[in-house]
């Protein structure tokens, strides 16, 4: 992607989540802002993790949280580079509703030259009742930097 | 072995033997669990240990007669290497096992189990006595 032509997280994840396992999992994107960017992870049979209870299990949310952080860096950065996920830590606060869609907001608040860090917060519609919080740090994994203008 | 849920069987991921009384299990490479080109995504890797830790931690309580109910507490994983793609593996041991919580690490590897791709903490509610 060119330098002129700043990361649009609205026009390129329909891309980035239509296909392999975020396609699987069938996230898509609702909203975002300079530094963060939220995704919708909706309900389906077939991922739960408990079959009597109809709530969706907590590996799909992990995914869903993982997706929103690259997509918040690319935004803060305004650059879609490569980028690997060197930690991910995440509290499940509480059950997901039955039945329910789950939606994933994730900020990136710090780069440094290789690193991101990101938090964030998965919920149901209330950001004040979160299902689950998470803390990030991801690694460019772009080629030697000083192949990179500026880098 | 109990059954895997939904979601991990969707994932493809299957057991794929057991060492003593430690499941270990296995996920094909697909497009279900696919991130960057060519590349195993880090939340369907995540999925795989936790299901790892789950299937241990399930058959231990069962061996103690304990009930079975199990809630997240929550996961912490560093990401080692990227998975490439190729057949991935991953086994859990039980660090403590208490009344309330259990305290879990799980390994994923690829070709050699110790060279770890992926390695991670996970603390889990079991339900009391």
């Amino acid at each position: 992607m060119s330098a002129d032509a700043e990361f649009d997280p609205a026009r390129a994840a329909p891309f980035l989540t239509t296909h392999s396992h975020n396609g699987w999992l069938g996230l898509t994107y609702r909203d975002h802002g300079a530094d963060w960017v939220e995704l919708a992870l909706p309900w389906r049979a077939d991922l739960v993790g408990e079959e009597e209870r109809e709530v969706l299990a907590s590996g799909p949310i992990v995914s869903l949280m993982d997706m929103a952080s690259g997509l918040a860096i690319w935004t803060r950065t305004g650059k879609f580079t490569p980028i690997a996920t060197l930690d991910l830590r995440v509290d499940y606060l509480r059950a997901a509703a039955p039945r329910g869609s789950v939606f994933g907001r994730a900020t990136c608040y710090r780069t440094t030259r290789s690193a991101a860090f990101v938090h964030g917060i998965a919920h149901e519609g209330d950001m004040d009742d979160p299902v689950a919080r998470i803390q990030g740090v991801f690694m460019s994994i772009a080629t030697d930097p000083r192949s990179i203008p500026g880098g | 072995m109990a059954e895997l849920t939904p979601y991990a069987k969707g994932l493809g991921i299957t057991l794929a033997g057991i060492e003593g009384d430690v499941p270990i299990l296995r996920v094909e490479f697909s497009d279900a669990v696919q991130g960057r080109p060519g590349a195993l995504h880090g939340g369907a890797l995540s999925g795989l240990l936790e299901t790892a830790g789950y299937a241990l931690l399930r058959g231990e309580l069962e061996r103690a007669g304990r009930a079975t109910g199990m809630k997240p507490i929550n996961l912490t994983v560093q990401f080692l290497a990227s998975g490439k793609p190729r057949p991935t593996f991953a086994r859990a041991r039980i660090v403590k096992l208490g009344r309330r919580t259990a305290s879990l690490s799980v390994e994923a590897w690829q070709d050699d189990p110790t060279r770890p791709i992926a390695s991670a903490v996970m603390n889990v509610m079991v339900a009391a006595d």
